[in-house]
């Protein structure tokens, strides 16, 4: 079991024939991913090649999803048009969408999240290295990556990973698979300010996945969801659970390369949301090399098995 | 990015939000004819820089104020020449300071009250929020934390604006009536306009004044926009002022790389914003001080680290490096190759930790191994941390 996506998974990608859209989809598809469609307006009846893969792109992802089914969209298109490219992946009724695109205006994404509010499709991201959950092959081959992670680093197993950095996504990942400790799903949620899924929203899935035995929860300064999944994990998660915050040392009022992390006021500094957490139960990794071990502190505390 | 305050009223009166009539001068030559186009004193002189707390700031040659009451055009040219290319030292600037290019010369306005506004987003709901408060011309920061009750908010639906109710229900709280409630009303109609179709990210009004004449006036204006949307503003664009921004910052972001100083003295080279930050977070930790923030991205090509170090090395009080980087996609041999490169063509004589990890590893710290360089490999995060803290101690 996993969340979000299996090796399952039916993927489309909008972007594909774009530079970065067509790296990645090669190396999902090296990984093992089920990418069934690419969608680029225009260049629908061409396709999209590598090695013996030969995957359809379509004019709209409507066409691309009745022609194959696909119920994942992963969105590399440039900035400009990205809030587009998700709006029409919502329309299509897709499950998910995962928006990759990094520099998508603020207003935009006010605009998408109001207008994709109460329709059944999640989205995640934008700025977001995206969703893996590993497969059983070798290096973790076999599973489904959904954006630009890499995916070799992964190990199967039951350790779900929440961020928004990418690699601090990878960094913790890569920890608990040296430990011989592997992941259920690795979710990066993005870095922007205004974004479709958030901390809570994937620790809530983590915490009904019966397979998912403990959770990393990786945040940063700015904002608050760091700080109200730490309450609803208090309040509802037997699980266990480490977090981590990075941008102690960030001077307040500088935006630390993700549009979000930025210090505003004294609730939304890493000392603010360190406290929270201890004060939630959940385990403070002290630097980012404790990531691993200090959830393993947690599962030993509680008594549960990782691996 | 953040534009000044002339230009941001200049702004509003675009958008028909009401501001004391001002004129800006960019050198002395200027002063006494941008004072004739002002009605008669008396008259505020306000130096133009990108930070606040102006009025309490400090010249280095030790003039004070930044934001000064004239009570006559006399004065007003005294104090402007007084301000004109001396560095302005306030709570937001830094020691360092920002030297004065613009004077901004207004006329005094006859307040009867003064009231703070701000529009920004609202990261709780995705959606733009306009907070008010009656306690205006004050560090709104303190007003939050001692009379929080005095803090208005009202949520916009983005797809729908402001609603008749919602303003209604804001301008009671102001205790608003009669002309001014008219006036603030459509103020703040105006202002939300400006803040949504400019792609700002923030608009302050600190303070927002009406008179005894029952005018509504933005005395202040402060605006930062979102810099994704600048593609489709080029008319603000052209508002960038090269003179308030850090040349090493302006630099970075010619090869794409996200720089930020501090004041620190190890600098770090990282891929990730993320990991950026929790590198600065485990040198501290380590009790070292990171002397910036620099994330080459995702990619880091050989011409990135190369820009990369020299941009590092320009801040003179950099006594070592730490390259940490999570080779995930990129082959850690491509970048430990662009750091023998780049450390080679700088010539590096600082101590150098570098931490590969990542695809092809192990042919990356071959390599480093192999350079003949005097670098340091760390193996983890910590382990890196701990020995460019030690190595600069």
């Amino acid at each position: 079991m996993s969340i979000l996506i299996s090796s399952e998974t039916k993927i489309l990608i909008q972007g594909i024939t774009g530079d970065f859209g067509g790296r990645h989809a090669k190396l999902s598809l090296d990984y093992g991913t089920q990418i069934v469609a690419g969608v680029t307006p225009g260049k629908g009846g061409l396709f999209f090649e590598h090695g013996t893969h030969k995957v359809p792109i379509f004019n709209s992802v409507a066409e691309a999803v009745a022609a194959t089914g696909a119920t994942v969209a992963v969105v590399y298109v440039p900035p400009p048009f990205a809030g587009d490219a998700i709006l029409e992946g919502v329309d299509a009724g897709l499950d998910l969408v995962v928006a990759i695109t990094e520099g998508i205006p603020i207003k935009d994404m006010i605009r998408v999240k109001r207008a994709i509010a109460g329709k059944k499709t999640r989205l995640i991201g934008p700025n977001c290295p995206g969703v893996v959950t590993p497969g059983t092959g070798k290096d973790s081959f076999g599973g489904c990556r959904i954006g630009i992670a890499p995916g070799y680093i992964h190990k199967k197993g039951h350790v779900g990973v929440v961020s928004r950095s990418g690699t601090l996504t990878y960094e913790a990942v890569f920890q608990l698979t040296s430990k011989g400790i592997g992941q259920s799903t690795a979710v990066g949620i993005g870095g922007d300010p205004v974004n479709g899924t958030s901390h809570l929203d994937v620790i809530k899935l983590f915490n009904e996945d019966p397979d998912t035995h403990g959770i990393i929860l990786i945040g940063e300064i700015g904002g608050n969801a760091e700080v109200e999944a730490a309450r609803w994990i208090k309040a509802n998660c037997k699980k266990p659970v480490a977090g981590f915050i990075a941008g102690a040392t960030a001077p307040a009022g500088r935006r630390m390369g993700h549009a979000g992390a930025i210090v505003g006021g004294v609730e939304d500094t890493a000392e603010a949301k360190i406290a929270v957490f201890k004060e939630c139960g959940i385990e403070v990794a002290i630097t980012p090399s404790d990531m691993a071990d200090a959830l393993l502190r947690s599962a030993k505390a509680k008594g549960v098995t990782l691996s | 990015m953040n534009i000044h305050e002339y230009q941001a009223k200049a702004l509003f009166e675009k958008f028909g939000v009401p501001v004391p009539k001002g004129v800006a001068a960019k050198s002395p030559a200027e002063f006494e004819s941008a004072l004739a186009q002002l009605p008669d004193a008396p008259v505020v002189v306000k130096s133009q820089i990108h930070a606040g707390g102006r009025g309490k700031g400090t010249f280095t040659d030790g003039y004070k104020g930044g934001v000064k009451f004239a009570k006559t055009k006399a004065d007003a040219l005294d104090y402007a020449n007084k301000m004109f290319n001396n560095t302005l030292v306030t709570i937001q600037t830094g020691p360092a300071g920002r030297k004065v290019q613009t004077i901004y010369f207004t006329h005094a306005s006859d307040i009867k009250k003064e009231y703070y506004l701000a529009i920004l987003l609202d990261r709780v709901t995705s959606r733009p929020v306009i907070v008010a408060s009656t306690e205006g011309g004050v560090e709104i920061e303190k007003v939050a934390h001692d009379t929080p009750e005095k803090i208005f908010k009202i949520v916009i639906d983005p797809a729908y604006g402001i609603a008749d109710f919602q303003m209604r229900e804001l301008i009671a709280k102001l205790g608003l009536a009669g002309s001014e409630a008219k006036n603030a009303a459509k103020l703040i109609r105006n202002l939300y306009t400006c803040y949504w179709e400019t792609d700002a990210a923030m608009i302050e009004v600190n303070p927002l004044i009406t008179t005894p004449t029952g005018d509504v006036l933005a005395l202040d204006a402060k605006v930062s926009f979102d810099s994704n949307a600048l593609y489709r503003h080029p008319e603000i664009v052209a508002l960038r002022d090269l003179n308030e921004e850090d040349p090493k910052e302006i630099e970075a972001s010619k090869f794409s790389l996200s720089y930020i100083a501090l004041d620190g003295n190890i600098a770090c080279l990282v891929n990730g914003a993320g990991l950026a930050m929790s590198t600065m977070d485990i040198i501290k930790h380590y009790g070292g001080t990171p002397a910036n923030f620099l994330d080459v991205g995702g990619g880091a090509s050989k011409d990135q680290v190369i820009a990369a170090f020299k941009i590092i090395l320009g801040d003179p009080n950099v006594k070592g490096i730490l390259v940490n980087i999570f080779g995930g996609i990129m082959d850690c041999n491509v970048i430990a190759t662009g750091i023998v490169e780049a450390v080679k063509e700088v010539g590096l004589k600082l101590p150098l930790v570098v931490r590969l990890e990542g695809n092809n590893v192990a042919a990356g710290k071959a390599t480093l191994a192999n350079s003949g360089l005097a670098l340091v490999s760390g193996d983890t995060m910590a382990d890196a941390a701990q020995k460019i803290v030690k190595l600069v101690a």
